[in-house]
């Protein structure tokens, strides 16, 4: 048994310790906003926080988060957490989601982003995209995203 | 194909003959050129836009009631609750292009709803869900908003009118004293009846035939941008899609299939992966295409892939193709020198005479379609019944596949379209080969012994390396032309797969040998005298309709070669075009404007290192036009700006024009980064995830500026024509700016 600390509940978990996070969110715990994608870490639609850095579940064990905070879409998106509020928020507005089905990870990596930075600064255009390279969108909702954190981080100063 | 209750075979013929003419006609020749705001029949009915549309309601009252189809009739499509919220069905499958906020739109317009109190929701394979003109469930070819805009306007006229009789019956008045407004039926004096509390007695009444639609100039929902009704959901993880849903002990199935497309199994050793914890059975099934698999059942995904890993299989490929992509490549350029079939014939003489000429080569690779969500698709079988829940562009025809496979009567399926992390083209497969699958699967499962519902679920590697890809394409043309950039004949030959020969389209769409669906996009609206050979070799490669489909490269072809005439006669590429499209292609003419005008090209002057390109593509009944900024960057090409003029005739959903065109460039700029393609080797697939496949990343998106010409005609729909403008548009750039044609995709200017 591993004891998992996710969204601030405790859980435990009857699996292999290589079981990657996202199948013990998605199938053993039935918490299905974190998404599969590639499961090899290249295209973000797994992204979950692992003491408040973003990290793919896809490819991280689940013996790796022993110990430390998961925070998936659920969490973050539920009002509790002002940057992630202030993510929802503005992705709504903007209408970003086509299909929906990268953006979990989408608002993960920016959420993260946005936390990171340091309080009061604005992020330049090059850095949103540095901060989000790394989250694939098939859909195309890029140029919507980069207006959705600007937007974000507007809100937060 | 087994015949299938769920399609209105009567309808085929004439459905599909229009998908062929959709190719090569104009709006003006497929549908009266007319505005709908005049379009109100003899009896005062809106008659439609579509002529068997108004065939079947112009017919006296009696036998109107009688001939109501399914895809008529309000309670397949329209719940309202006692607390007012309204509950719109779709007839497809929404997979991000919008059509779950644009048709409760179209319907509430009509129905005077609240839009606040507007929800949607996804339908079945029942026979309401057909497309209206074609009569078989279909998301596809950029028809919904198209096919479906008259058909919502009378569901939601239908039960507005439903509304008012109850509402006079409950008031004792006469209709014509009532009015609606947002939800509320008004009567004189104040009084006034929500439409949640007239809701029950509405739906009883009797379905009225004769329906008066509104005068667009009142339109208050319809063309305003409008959120769309899942953007809560899709921004907090909420959302359900296929691969999300769960019946209580439900089991996951991976496959193991054959790394050459239809190859079998020579042994198999299943020790191993049976001793991994959670599997709960390894059994042989058969595959798409003749193939054979080994499917994984366990308790979840990780488990049955743990188990598929562990497996042990010797494939035998003695009997199927084994491509090889650079032998393909000569083989195709070989077969192009042969003579062919032709699509269009003109007088080649004048290439021996003309003033100037080129002549060029383009090869297009094959694509996958890569949706984020990998394909899915779950099954729960009883001895008399399959329930089916999965992503698909084709109910009727996933339905019909597993009826098949499963040995049930068509009518003892059902298969619940759910939402979809993309699809591209892919969860429309001609053999419908997902549900196919997911039942041998199921069929087997049971014949185990396993009673469990079971989700068959693809691995990204599964999803690149499973096929049904946009096919590649060898083109070659010869063109002769004056000083003047008049051309004075143009020798052109595509050499590719058939994607609808061996599918159920084929005898409408393939007609002389020649698949509409390759050759779609060439020519038009350009008045060229063009000769237009076509060989479709047969390659075992499983093709596929990719976003655009033939236009994906047809436009590509045609708008660089015109670029490449304007450039060498020294004209503006702008008024070549033009003055090409006369005065009859208002609607090419207006979207180019439009985004010249948007761009500054011509007044603006560009930052150093930049180009401008253009580009103009009418596809599916909608142009889009591109003007681009581009440069080069240490050898690699750069997109820095989009401007887009679009013409779609009247946008319902503004916001989602926006959305689809900024999508579909991007998806369109994604074939032209290097490593966007699809390879083979010893008739294996060389690709296996996103590291091996390059899609546009953020970093790879240039600047948009999306223009709507306005129109008030009938609408024509967005999902595709976005995307073929794009890359001729962002090569013609590239070209001004080196001097050098581009004509490899992906993009190489070693």
């Amino acid at each position: 048994m591993i004891t998992l600390n996710i969204n601030g509940s405790q859980h435990e978990v009857d699996a292999d310790p290589d079981m990657p996070i996202l199948w013990v969110l998605r199938d053993t715990l039935g918490m299905t906003g974190t998404k599969f994608g590639c499961g090899a870490a290249l295209c973000g639609a797994c992204t979950v926080h692992l003491d408040g850095e973003a990290v793919r579940s896809c490819s991280t064990p689940v013996s790796a988060a022993e110990g430390l905070k998961i925070t998936t879409i659920e969490k973050t998106t539920d009002g509790s957490d002002r940057v992630g509020a202030a993510v929802h928020a503005a992705w709504v507005k903007h209408d970003v989601a086509q299909c929906g089905y990268c953006q979990s990870g989408q608002i993960m990596s920016a959420t993260a982003f946005l936390a990171s930075l340091p309080s009061g600064s604005q992020p330049t255009a090059e850095e949103i995209d540095a901060a989000m390279e790394g989250n694939i969108c098939r859909c195309g909702t890029y140029v919507r995203i980069r207006a959705a954190i600007a937007d974000a981080a507007s809100t937060l100063v | 194909m087994l015949p299938n209750p769920n399609i209105d075979y009567s309808e085929l013929p004439r459905a599909l003959q229009h998908m062929l003419e959709r190719s090569r006609s104009k709006v003006a020749e497929a549908m009266p050129r007319r505005s709908f705001l005049k379009l109100t029949g003899s009896l005062g009915l809106a008659v439609g836009i579509f002529p068997h549309m108004a065939a079947a309601q112009s017919t006296n009252t009696d036998a109107a009631a009688a001939s109501l189809k399914p895809t008529e009739q309000p309670s397949a499509f329209v719940q309202i609750a006692p607390n007012g919220e309204v509950t719109v069905t779709i007839n497809r499958l929404e997979f991000g292009q919008g059509v779950q906020t644009a048709l409760p739109m179209i319907l509430a317009e009509e129905l005077d709803a609240d839009w606040s109190l507007v929800r949607s929701q996804l339908g079945t394979n029942d026979a309401a869900y057909v497309d209206p003109l074609f009569g078989i469930h279909l998301t596809g070819g950029s028809n919904t908003i198209k096919n479906s805009f008259t058909q919502y306007r009378e569901l939601g006229a239908r039960v507005r009118a439903m509304l008012l009789s109850a509402a006079a019956a409950r008031l004792n008045v006469d209709v014509s004293t009532l009015r609606t407004e947002a939800g509320v039926v008004l009567a004189t004096g104040g009084r006034k009846l929500g439409y949640g509390e007239l809701a029950e007695a509405a739906m009883a009444l009797p379905v009225p035939q004769t329906i008066a639609l509104k005068d667009p100039k009142d339109f208050r929902i319809i063309g305003k941008p409008t959120q769309r009704l899942d953007a809560q959901a899709k921004s907090s993880g909420q959302q359900s899609f296929g691969i999300d849903f769960k019946l209580p002990g439900q089991l996951t199935a991976v496959v193991a299939r054959p790394p050459v497309f239809g190859a079998r199994i020579a042994s198999l050793d299943d020790s191993a992966a049976r001793a991994i914890k959670g599997v709960k059975a390894v059994l042989r099934i058969p595959l798409d295409r003749g193939a054979e698999g080994v499917t994984v059942i366990a308790d979840g995904y990780w488990q049955a892939s743990q188990g598929r890993d562990a497996l042990k299989v010797e494939w035998d490929t003695s009997a199927v193709e084994k491509v090889d992509s650079e032998k393909q490549l000569a083989q195709f350029r070989e077969i192009a020198t042969r003579p062919g079939p032709r699509q269009f014939d003109a007088d080649m003489a004048p290439l021996e005479t003309a003033p100037l000429s080129l002549e060029a080569e383009f090869v297009f690779p094959y694509l996958a379609h890569a949706a984020m969500e990998p394909l899915n698709c779950t099954v729960r079988l009883s001895d008399d019944r399959a329930e089916i829940w999965m992503g698909s562009q084709s109910a009727g025809l996933d339905a019909g596949a597993a009826a098949t496979v499963l040995g049930l009567k068509p009518e003892q399926v059902v298969v619940n379209v759910l939402t979809s992390g993309g699809g591209f083209g892919r969860r429309f497969s001609s053999s419908s080969d997902t549900a196919m699958e997911a039942c041998q699967i199921a069929k087997a499962a049971k014949a185990a012994g396993l009673d469990a519902p079971v989700r068959m679920l693809w691995s990204r590697e599964d999803d690149m390396r499973g096929g049904y890809y946009r096919p590649t394409h060898l083109h070659r043309a010869r063109i002769g032309f004056d000083k003047q950039g008049n051309v004075l004949a143009w020798d052109h030959t595509i050499v590719g797969q058939s994607i609808l020969t061996g599918t159920v389209f084929e005898k409408f769409q393939v007609k002389n040998g020649i698949d509409a669906a390759t050759t779609e996009g060439m020519r038009n609206p350009y008045p060229l005298p063009m000769r237009l050979t076509v060989h479709h070799p047969v390659v075992n490669v499983p093709v596929l309709w990719w976003r655009s489909v033939g236009s994906t490269h047809t436009a590509f072809v045609m708008e660089t070669l015109l670029d490449d005439i304007a450039r060498a006669t020294d004209q503006d590429p702008v008024s070549y075009r033009m003055k090409m499209f006369g005065e009859e292609h208002t609607r090419h003419r207006d979207a180019l404007q439009l985004a010249v005008d948007k761009s500054g090209y011509g007044s603006k002057t560009l930052a150093e290192g930049r180009g401008w390109g253009v580009a103009v593509h009418e596809s599916f009944s909608s142009v889009v036009a591109y003007v681009v900024e581009a440069s080069v960057v240490d050898g690699q090409p750069k997109l820095h700006r989009v401007t887009a003029g679009v013409h779609c005739n009247l946008a319902v959903n503004p916001r989602t024009v926006e959305a689809q065109v900024q999508g579909a460039a991007i998806m369109g700029l994604s074939t032209c980064l290097a490593g966007s393609e699809i390879t083979l080797k010893d008739g294996v697939v060389e690709q296996g995830n996103f590291s091996e496949y390059t899609m546009a990343r953020i970093t790879d998106v240039p600047e948009f500026d999306v223009n709507i010409v306005p129109s008030a005609d009938a609408p024509t729909g967005m999902g595709e024509p976005g995307l073929p403008p794009l890359a001729p548009a962002f090569a013609n750039a590239i070209s001004r700016l080196t001097g050098k044609p581009v004509r490899q995709m992906p993009f190489n200017l070693a």
